[in-house]
């Protein structure tokens, strides 16, 4: 951690119609490591990035369907197996009666996975990161627009992709140190 | 109006104006900017309280306080202390109950539905209205724990083994019911703070102190805008949408079969799951207008809660103010129309009965002051508009003390029939889940962004990537 080495860059836009163009233009240019950040999410800029669909549906979908079984086979055999009581007449095994519970646990274990896996696919939380050491990003919560690109990029080249960026429209870019 | 109009000559940029379709008027006024939204939101987490806060928040945890106490002694007395007896044996806990989930129903109903449905006005109201719903829900969970008389038992709803090798019995309504809210205030929970985490990241990034910096650094996760958690991040916000929608309906209607599983007249009718989750939209909507008019006076939030969101507010308020109407009016039809006899008179006993002071409370609230909602100049009158909003909540709790306790109060042995009344601790315990609920609710307004700057952003014509300035149209014109 003594030698300070270099993270990648960061180039600011003026508007998201701006970072869109710029985007694509990175994409074509063969970049693989390179984000966009902004304030909110600003559409069309997955595919201008190229960026794969997101697979966290799936996740959930999972544990729901998880949540369900599990919710259900709780109360089957917590009302058959381990404390079979006559109640109101009603059969131990009342399924109708099971389907409130089973779809409530159902959607809270959607719901639950939706944020950690939500967390999962992001890598967060996370203490910190190269791009905090830049006082300009702060922006990127307020109003700033901006195309990361890291150095471990194959394509990246310190000189190159300076110009580039500035050939792209970056009002201006900046070196990001990895310490 | 002039209806011939002269031809303009075609402008070479007119297909972005093209169509008959007028401009839609813009959501959000005042000619904000990316970067005035922030400031305008985050300056009111950051600057000193207006004046009227520390009095508010002093007034709301005495009363708080008043809560506590009152808990305390229902603790050590039990709830004898309440005006419960034979045969009214839920009295205004249960009535509390119902009224503060049903509040909650409403801060659901905008995140969620209004989302997946695209309502793009909901943006600016999403956020309080969602923390009225976890405060609404905290209030209500607070009356079925102390019901329970002895509150240290409470863990027997769980299903938590035990030495004894006891399970809840999940046949029960009043056993859903435990999972159903508590659910609810889960899911709520991850789908507020999951909206939360872009704007807590504003709020670190705009932090002076330590203090400021270390805290909102730790709530925001790391947070860093990239596009790629976007991506994962706006899928499972719609996924939370989408889970918490059904729980809309579903959750007010597991509480109706506490009733309807009955066999009680009055309480044993297949209408009150809709009927309940009408009314607590209605009810829900109308506390948000209320926290809402008050917001947008003390702070200053014109642009941002206009009267277009109120004049939207006030028409929801009308449908689901009609559809319990007329709720009202179909109770009353099947109950002729049953043939029960004992259905019949639990009806004519409400509203002819010993409670019909309550039940025409509730008639003209719910029923005649929503009609108000029709004009125009009603729906964009503010004031009126506050006090018509706080009549509507008024009413709703008048619908669940008449559902309560006129059906409780005149069961089928006349011998048993008794009038109830509430003692000073029922109404202690309801006045102070209201300091609960506000002291909660002051609190988030003083250190949370009240409005979702992420989404108020979003909803700029400027953040749509081929948006155009009005100056470069203008010069094209």
């Amino acid at each position: 951690m003594t030698k300070q080495t270099l993270y990648g860059f960061l180039a600011e836009f003026s508007t998201p119609g701006d970072l869109l163009q710029a985007a694509e233009k990175v994409r074509d240019a063969g970049y693989q490591k390179f984000d966009c950040h902004t304030p909110f999410p600003v559409h069309g800029l997955d595919d201008a990035m190229g960026m794969p669909r997101t697979k966290l549906g799936y996740v959930i979908g999972l544990f729901a369907l998880l949540g369900a079984i599990g919710g259900f086979w709780l109360q089957a055999w917590t009302s058959t197996v381990g404390y079979p009581m006559v109640i109101a007449g009603k059969p131990y095994f009342s399924w109708q009666a099971f389907i409130i519970v089973t779809f409530g646990l159902m959607v809270l274990a959607g719901a639950f996975s939706a944020l950690f896996g939500m967390f999962h696919f992001n890598r967060l939380p996370r203490l910190h990161h190269p791009l905090f050491n830049s006082e300009n990003f702060k922006r990127a919560t307020d109003d700033g627009f901006f195309i990361s690109i890291e150095a471990q990029d194959t394509r990246f080249n310190p000189a190159e992709t300076r110009t580039f960026l500035t050939k792209i429209g970056a009002k201006n870019v900046e070196a990001i140190s990895s310490e | 109006m002039n209806l011939i109009k002269p031809k303009k000559q075609p402008s070479p940029d007119a297909t972005v104006f093209s169509g008959s379709a007028p401009l839609p008027e813009p959501l959000i006024t005042g000619k904000q900017t990316f970067a005035s939204i922030t400031e305008r939101i985050s300056a009111i987490v950051e600057g000193k309280p207006p004046k009227g806060w520390m009095i508010a928040f002093s007034f709301s945890v005495s009363i708080l306080l008043m809560l506590l106490g009152t808990i305390g002694y229902l603790a050590d007395e039990g709830i004898g202390i309440w005006g419960l007896n034979n045969p009214v044996g839920w009295g205004w806990a249960i009535v509390n109950f119902v009224f503060w989930v049903g509040i909650g129903h409403a801060g659901t109903l905008i995140s969620a539905v209004l989302h997946l449905f695209r309502q793009k006005w909901r943006t600016s109201i999403n956020r309080f209205a969602e923390a009225m719903t976890l405060f609404a829900v905290i209030c209500a969970l607070v009356f079925p724990t102390i019901h329970v008389g002895r509150i240290w038992m409470l863990h027997y709803v769980f299903p938590i083994p035990n030495q004894m090798e006891m399970w809840p019995n999940f046949r029960s309504p009043l056993l859903w019911d435990v999972f159903a809210v508590s659910i609810y205030f889960a899911v709520s929970i991850l789908f507020w703070f999951t909206g939360l985490i872009p704007d807590l990241a504003t709020l670190r990034d705009r932090a002076k102190t330590r203090a400021r910096k270390f805290i909102f650094g730790a709530l925001a996760l790391g947070w860093r805008g990239s596009n790629r958690h976007w991506q994962h991040y706006e899928l499972a916000y719609l996924v939370l949408a989408g889970l918490a929608t059904p729980l809309v309906l579903s959750v007010h209607s597991v509480v109706s079969t506490d009733f309807a599983t009955s066999i009680l007249p009055g309480w044993h009718t297949t209408i009150f799951p809709p009927y309940f989750v009408a009314g607590a939209i209605f009810s829900g909507f109308a506390m948000v207008m209320t926290l809402g008019i008050i917001a947008r006076e003390v702070f200053g939030l014109k642009d941002f809660i206009t009267l277009k969101h109120l004049d939207k507010m006030s028409k929801i308020m009308l449908v689901t103010g009609s559809m319990v109407g007329y709720s009202y009016a179909t109770e009353f039809f099947i109950a002729w129309y049953g043939g029960n006899g004992y259905e019949m008179f639990a009806f004519i006993n409400r509203a002819f009965g010993p409670y019909a002071w309550a039940y025409w409370t509730m008639i003209s609230c719910n029923v005649i002051i929503p009609q108000l909602f029709w004009f125009k100049k009603i729906r964009s009158n503010v004031k009126i508009l506050f006090v018509l909003s706080i009549l509507v909540n008024v009413g709703m709790w008048f619908e669940r003390f008449v559902i309560v306790v006129s059906s409780l109060s005149r069961d089928f042995l006349p011998s048993a029939w008794a009038y109830y009344s509430p003692t000073i601790f029922d109404i202690m315990t309801f006045i102070g889940t209201f300091g609960l609920f506000f002291t909660f609710f002051l609190l988030f307004l003083r250190f949370l962004p009240m409005v979702s700057m992420t989404e108020v952003k979003g909803v700029l014509p400027a953040a749509d990537p081929h948006y155009k300035a009005p100056e470069e149209v203008k010069e094209n014109d």
